[in-house]
Parts: structure tokens; C-alpha cells; sequence
């Protein structure tokens, strides 16, 4: 599976040496984190590049022009040059928009560009496949514009079913899509996807939530017009997300939240908004977090995002053959079974135990997974499920991790059994 | 601290493998209420049949976890042939053994206000309190069933 130097040269253990969560020990044991895809767990660096910002330099940014304050300003603004960075946006400081986390992102995305530009008889095309993010803004849009939502269907095979994607394609101003899915670890072929939107004269956004800390992600070799992603989920912190969009459709976006900051000029009789990203970051903006993200992208470039990459797919591999081989369709994978186009979350459907007795028991081993609907209700109905138990792989995980799942996992079934 | 056996106690497990009072009923005349707990799916299907103040029969469909399914069943063989106000009775003494005390979760121990004797195989789901994320699976039929006395009236 390893290819050349890659693997070899990427060091899971440094990275699990590195994160002080991972020491915790509950109910007796080492913790096994298998919850990244709810949200990963910071570095020392990323903690500590927090802790020196509030230390030493923290003051409200912007029009401050005492020394902390010109400080903090500037480590807020290159975070944003950081962020831009490492998802190869052409212009960083013109189009890297910092936001609450990814939900507000789509909200931003919605209630901005898409109230601009989509109306009745226009369509925005998601997925059978999103979280509920990258849905309910859209049905928000819908019922105060009457834009039509349409879902690509998903396959039996836990794959998007582009079947009869240029019928689907009609009408359609923007196509919302996941890069990959928080529940089914299906990858989608974005690239494919955006020349597609953009044959048929639509744009693309993409929710990446769930791949940004996970593989590299560049917006000009995708070649889409909206990228949005939450620190939390690659290293960071939580409380702070981006949407990326090009500099051409940004400047043309009306503002999101009013109040300070994201104006030119307010008289009695109205206000001019600002130019550039600062128009959509109304209010002191989250400053210690963009602090924790630029240093979250710093470590994730020190340990270069292909070595994350292959050793997430090795293990995914390893967990889905040894699942699959110990529990002998006791414990079914729902998701695809092949790991190409696939990452690190696997969502488990044991037989005979609800997916909340499941994460109790793993519990009691240390072991962390999320049970439930992951946000991803249109999803869990296609496969006739209520809930699932999820677990998933970040840049620390090792295969001892699969070990404990499975011991923790025959427990269960034993237990209930 | 708190142990997995304390939670998935032997009643418990047995209610779950095999449900009590597990159907429908005619609906009218029963009483039909649905219960939902958005967070986790769980969704529940409570029938009443109420004869001269007395909760005559009671069934329950749906699904969940082993915590949810136990307590409904539970809840059934507890109240089934009891006087409304016995079910009432039965409903506030259920809650109130749900009810986190601080001092309770600090410091171990049942909490006091509830004679465990009283309730019988009730008593099995005391240990759901040491885990505060699992008292909303135990509580939703007895939610769903209160509802359904409510429609009653």
C-alpha cells in the first residue's frame, strides 16, 4: 500500500507523543480516541501558540495602535495568510473569510451569496450524503426565495449515483457538495464534479470539513468556488472556521451580520460595508483561535498532509479487513468496503446492540466513538437507520487503536448477546 | 466510579432481550402517543387503554437502546391494572429516582427520597443516574406516558 518513502517517513507515534489529550486515562485505561471526525485533538503547539498569544499579546484587533494591539492584528492576519496557504488560494488576504466554525460558513454562503443570486425556478444541488449544514441553510433559502433543493441520489454501494447527473444538473445555479462524507468515509470526486458544475454554467461549493485535516486540498487544482472547513476538525481549536471563496465572487457577496468592523463608514442614514473578507467579520473576531489555526496548519504542513493521507488509508484498510474478519458480519460497515476514494470514519451497524449502548460499553474500555444520526438524517433514512456508532481515524491514530475497538467491540456484543 | 454493571443491570438486559407488553392496540378506543428523542432517534409508540379510571391495558412500540427499551417495558409491568392515580404515583416516583442530586453523583449512594423497596424492579434502572447522558433514554416512555394520561383527561 505504501508508496516510496511517504509512509515510512511519516511518524504517527511523534504525532500521539505530541497530543496531551491522548495521556488521558479514563475508567482505567488510556483513552482511545476514535472521534475526530466529531472534532481532532490539538497539538502541544497549538495549545501552547494559544496560551502565549493571551500571555503576551492579546488585545482587540484592528484600529489599535499600541504595540500588543498591532501584535495581535497581525497574528490575526496571518493566520488568515496561513489558512490560505495551505489550501493554495490565489489571494489569501482577499479571500479567506474566518467564521465561527463550517456551519456558519454555509449559513454565510447561503444567506449572502445565495439570496443574491439564486431565486424560484433556480436549483441548488446537494447530496443524499450531507450534513445537516450543508442542508437545512439551503431549505432555509428555499422557503424565503423559493429556490428548489434537489439531493444526488446515493448508491447501495455508499457512493454518490451520478447516473443521470446532467438531468440533475438542470436549472442548477450552485452545486453543495461534501468532499467527503462524516458518515460513510466516501470520498466524491470533487474535481470531476466542479468541471461538471461548471460545464453546465453553475458553481461549486464544498464542504471539506471532514478532509481538510486529512489529505491536501488545493483550490486551484480543483478548481472550485467555495471551500469551507472548521479549525476543530484539523488540529485546531474550536470556535473558529473558513469559507474561501475567489476574490471575483467575493467582492460582489453582500454583508452577513452587521454591527463593527465589517463596515467603510455608518451615518444616520446608513452604513457602507467594508471590501474584502472583513465585511462578512462583523464584531471582535475570534483572535486566539485563528492564533491555534495558524499553528494547527503549520504542524499539519510540518508533518506534510500525503504522509497523513497514507497512513489514514493503512489503517483504514487494517480496520475494515479486520472488522470484517473477526466479527463475521456480526458488526456490518456502513460505508464503502474498498479504501480508495475513502477515508478514516467508520460507521459500525453490531448486531443486536443500539449504537448508544455500543459507545457505553466502548466507554468503559477508554474508547471514544460517536453514536447517533452524525448530523445526517436524509442519509440515515436512505439506509433505513436510526443511528449509528462512528469511528474514526485522525493523523495519531494507530492500529493498537483498532485493537482496543474490536476487543471493546466483542465486549459489547457478548454483553448483549 | 461508575461501572458498566451498574448501568446494564440483569433486569435490564432481560426487559430489552425480551420486551413486556411489546404492541398496539386498537386505537380508538385506545389512547395513541408518540414519543421522540430528536438527540438519538429513539422513537416510541405508547397505547393506554383506560376502563373507569383504572389503566386496564398497555402497549408500547418503537425502537431504541437497551436503556430505553427496558424502561418501557418496565414502565408497562409497573403500571398496567393500576388506578390513574396509582399510575401518577408511579410516574413521580420514576422521575424523582431519575432526578441527578449532586450530592448523589459526588459522593455515591441511592438518593434517600426514594423507598427502593417500594418499587420493585424499578429499582434496576436506579444506576441510569450515574450516567446523566442515559436518563433521557430511561425517561422517555414515562414522558410519553404522562402525555398520553394528559390526553385522557
Amino acid at each position: 500500500m505504501a508508496t516510496g518513502g511517504v509512509v515510512t517517513s511519516y511518524n504517527a507515534r511523534a504525532v500521539r507523543a505530541d497530543t496531551p489529550l491522548l495521556n488521558r486515562v479514563v475508567n482505567a485505561r488510556t483513552i482511545t480516541y476514535l472521534d475526530s471526525a466529531s472534532s481532532s485533538l490539538p497539538p502541544r503547539a497549538v495549545i501552547e501558540a494559544m496560551s502565549r498569544y493571551y500571555e503576551l499579546r492579546h488585545a482587540n484587533v484592528h484600529r489599535g495602535v499600541f504595540t500588543t494591539a498591532v501584535e495581535a492584528t497581525e497574528a490575526y492576519e496571518s493566520a488568515r495568510e496561513a489558512v490560505g496557504r495551505f489550501i493554495n488560494a490565489p489571494v489569501p488576504m482577499e479571500e479567506v473569510v474566518f467564521t465561527k466554525n463550517a456551519t456558519e460558513a454555509f449559513n454565510l454562503l447561503a444567506k449572502s451569496w445565495g439570496a443574491k443570486n439564486l431565486g424560484a425556478g433556480d436549483v441548488v444541488l446537494v447530496s443524499e450524503m450531507e450534513h445537516h449544514a450543508n442542508i437545512v441553510p439551503w431549505f432555509q433559502l428555499r422557503d424565503a426565495t423559493g429556490v428548489e433543493v434537489r439531493f444526488i441520489p446515493v448508491t447501495d454501494d455508499f457512493r454518490l449515483d451520478l447516473t443521470n447527473i446532467d438531468e440533475l444538473m438542470r436549472g442548477v445555479k450552485l452545486l453543495s457538495i461534501t468532499a467527503m462524507s462524516n458518515v460513510l468515509g466516501t470520498v466524491n470526486p470533487v474535481k470531476d464534479l466542479a468541471v461538471l458544475a461548471h460545464r453546465h454554467g453553475a458553481l461549486i461549493a464544498v464542504d471539506a470539513a471532514q478532509s481538510i485535516g486529512h489529505s491536501a486540498t488545493d483550490v486551484v487544482d480543483l478548481d472550485v468556488d467555495f471551500l469551507i472547513f472548521s479549525a476543530h476538525k484539523m488540529l485546531g481549536p474550536t470556535g473558529i472556521g473558513v469559507l474561501w471563496t475567489r476574490q471575483s465572487i467575493l467582492t460582489d457577496m453582500p454583508p452577513f451580520l452587521g454591527g463593527g468592523g465589517m463596515i467603510a463608514d455608518v451615518r444616520t442614514d446608513g452604513y457602507l460595508p467594508a471590501i474584502g473578507p472583513a465585511r462578512f467579520e462583523a464584531g471582535t473576531p475570534p483572535i486566539a483561535e485563528s492564533v491555534g489555526l495558524g499553528a494547527a496548519v503549520r504542524y499539519l504542513e510540518g508533518l506534510g498532509m500525503a504522509g497523513i493521507a497514507a497512513h489514514e488509508r493503512e489503517l483504514t484498510t487494517d480496520a475494515l479487513s479486520r472488522l470484517a474478519a473477526t466479527f463475521n458480519g456480526r458488526v456490518r460497515i456502513i460505508g464503502p468496503r474498498d479504501t480508495t476514494e475513502r477515508g478514516g470514519v467508520i460507521s459500525l451497524d453490531v448486531e443486536g446492540v443500539h449504537p448508544h449502548d455500543v459507545a457505553q460499553v466502548l466507554d468503559q474500555f477508554g474508547v471514544c466513538v460517536r453514536p447517533g444520526h452524525h448530523c445526517a438524517k436524509p442519509l440515515m433514512r436512505r439506509f433505513g437507520l436510526a443511528a449509528t456508532a462512528r469511528a474514526s481515524f485522525g493523523p495519531y491514530s494507530l492500529a493498537e487503536d483498532t485493537d482496543v475497538l474490536i476487543e471493546s467491540l466483542a465486549h459489547a456484543l457478548k454483553m448483549f448477546g | 466510579m461508575s461501572n458498566l454493571e451498574d448501568l446494564y443491570r440483569e433486569i435490564i438486559l432481560d426487559h430489552y432481550r425480551s420486551p413486556r407488553n411489546r404492541g398496539e392496540l386498537a386505537s380508538p378506543p385506545a389512547i395513541r402517543v408518540e414519543g421522540f428523542n430528536p438527540l438519538c432517534g429513539d422513537e416510541l409508540v405508547v397505547y393506554l387503554d383506560i376502563e373507569d379510571g383504572v389503566l386496564s391495558d398497555i402497549k408500547i412500540t418503537g425502537h431504541g437502546c437497551s436503556i430505553s427499551q427496558s424502561s418501557s417495558s418496565l414502565m408497562t409491568t409497573a403500571v398496567k391494572s393500576k388506578s390513574l392515580d396509582q399510575v401518577r404515583d408511579v410516574i413521580a416516583t420514576f422521575k424523582q429516582l431519575m432526578t441527578v442530586h449532586e450530592a448523589t453523583l459526588e459522593h455515591e449512594g441511592e438518593p434517600a427520597t426514594v423507598d427502593l423497596r417500594a418499587i420493585g424492579e424499578l429499582a434496576a434502572l436506579q444506576g441510569v443516574v450515574k450516567f446523566p447522558v442515559r436518563i433521557k433514554c430511561a425517561t422517555l416512555a414515562w414522558n410519553t406516558l404522562a402525555q398520553g394520561l394528559d390526553q385522557a383527561q
